[in-house]
């Protein structure tokens, strides 16, 4: 059985998969910079007290889950998300969407999703993928970064639903529920409330570790990471910040780039010539992340390493946090009447 | 757009945003990027190191294949327990060798099954895969 859907490569896996579960109801209108930017998904955070993979815990996305469900919240479309305890039960649930022709969102893990290179396989459990048939054993699966589409067999679609350690998937799968013709006017109060949420996430929250405030306090640490960690270490915890910031799903330049493009296309909507003049400021702001990944790379390849490498790689940051508190503080400056 | 293969590169190339010529998104096609091919090299080449020195720490007798195993699979002691299904409080006992030679074939097959090993293999610290 398959169901007829159209498989969409996108750079990143949610809002890919948001954007594709939405598209029968949308036209094709939700694109995947659109679904980013309505459910808020630009973000920055690094908590200092945790360790993943050895190396310090940065993201530059929100929360895995919030995009799918702010955007259909904005959009107001319901969305039926569940949990499972046991894997029959998962597996039946999922069987009988299908039957029922729906195309459904999983997350999994990706340590053991087979069709991923090996390089690319951590202990990471917040990818995002479609299931949209089966034949015979075999799961069909639209995963978003990937070219085509690519199936699982039972066993290995249940492994990775059923993956351990961090945000533990626990079968989890959503989708949105059918709800006629999603209008440019219900598009237009979408992108605003997510640009608002968005201002709120960066701008607003609480702390020294998340959103702008977040960029420059990791800034501020990366310049002691040399003496405090040594040079070997110090350079291991960059290439993790910039695996975080370029590696596959990112759309590259740490999410920036997709932001940017989300802000153009909130232009054709919403016709404010602020949106593209913002718009640069992000796509500046990625091509900073870049120039700061480039250094990093510098120090973890061992072609450079000074203490004054360090407060270069430090400053980047800090000038990259004023960058996007500008870019942040103009887009909740726009009057939306 | 940079085009330097990756891993990843050999399977599906990836999505990234650019702008054009007259500053407008689009979408291109990218097989990766040096900076961060060598960020993919650097993490491995840690994980390739710590297994070497868990590897030999088991020869050496003071931890158990336990440690390789995890070291190879990337796991800490918290996700191991979620796999396993044991404390774990039981796995840093499990990771003395003199405690691991006592677990019975049935105890190690929880092991095994977290690792995706045989459990013979688990015990003589041999992997098949490239």
């Amino acid at each position: 059985m398959k169901l007829d859907f159209e498989h969409r490569q996108s750079a990143h896996c949610e809002s890919g998969v948001t954007s594709s579960l939405l598209r029968k109801d949308s036209g094709g209108k939700i694109t995947e910079p659109l679904a980013f930017g309505i459910g808020a998904g630009l973000f920055y955070v690094y908590v200092p007290l945790i360790k993943i993979n050895n190396g310090p815990a940065i993201a530059f996305r929100t929360f895995p889950g919030l995009i799918f469900k702010r955007t259909c919240n904005a959009l107001g479309i319901p969305v039926i998300r569940k949990k499972f305890s046991s894997r029959e039960s998962a597996e039946k649930y999922l069987q009988e969407r299908l039957d029922e022709g729906h195309p459904v969102g999983c997350q999994v893990g990706v340590y053991y999703l087979s069709y991923f290179p090996r390089e690319y396989r951590f202990h990471f459990n917040a990818h995002n993928l479609i299931v949209y048939g089966k034949e015979d054993d075999n799961y069909l699966i639209s995963d978003p970064v990937m070219e085509t589409t690519t199936s699982l067999t039972s066993y290995e679609l249940e492994r990775v639903r059923f993956a351990k350690g961090a945000l533990a998937p626990k079968g989890q799968l959503y989708y949105p529920k059918d709800t006629g013709e999603i209008t440019d006017e219900q598009i237009r109060k979408a992108i605003i409330s997510g640009i608002k949420n968005n201002v709120n996430q960066m701008l607003r929250i609480p702390g020294n570790f998340a959103g702008v405030r977040g960029i420059k306090y990791t800034g501020e640490k990366i310049k002691k990471w040399r003496d405090k960690l040594g040079l070997q270490k110090a350079g291991l915890y960059l290439a993790q910040l910039v695996r975080m910031q370029e590696e596959i799903g990112t759309g590259g330049g740490g999410f920036r780039y997709i932001y940017a493009a989300f802000l153009q296309e909130a232009y054709a909507y919403l016709q404010k010539e602020e949106l593209l003049e913002i718009s640069k400021k992000f796509t500046a702001a990625g091509d900073l992340w870049r120039t700061a990944a480039v250094q990093a790379a510098g120090i973890y390849k061992g072609r450079i390493g000074s203490q004054k490498d360090f407060d270069q790689m430090g400053d980047y940051l800090i000038e990259i946090s004023v960058l996007e508190k500008e870019a942040f503080t103009a887009l909740k400056s726009i009057k939306w009447q | 757009m940079p085009q330097d293969i990756s891993a990843l590169g050999k399977i599906t190339k990836e999505v990234c945003y650019a702008t054009d010529s007259s500053g407008k998104y689009v979408t291109e096609l990218s097989s990766g990027w040096d900076v961060k091919i060598n960020a993919l090299d650097v993490a491995w080449e840690d994980i390739a190191k710590r297994t070497e020195i868990a590897k030999q720490k088991v020869i050496n007798k003071e931890a158990s294949p336990l440690l390789f195993f995890m070291e190879y699979r990337l796991m800490d002691i918290s996700i191991l327990s979620d796999y396993s299904g044991y404390w774990k409080w039981q796995i840093k006992r499990h990771m003395k060798p003199e405690v691991f030679n006592r677990l019975s074939d049935k105890r190690l097959q929880k092991y095994a099954d977290a690792f995706n090993v045989q459990v013979e293999d688990l015990k003589t610290m041999t992997v098949h895969e490239a």
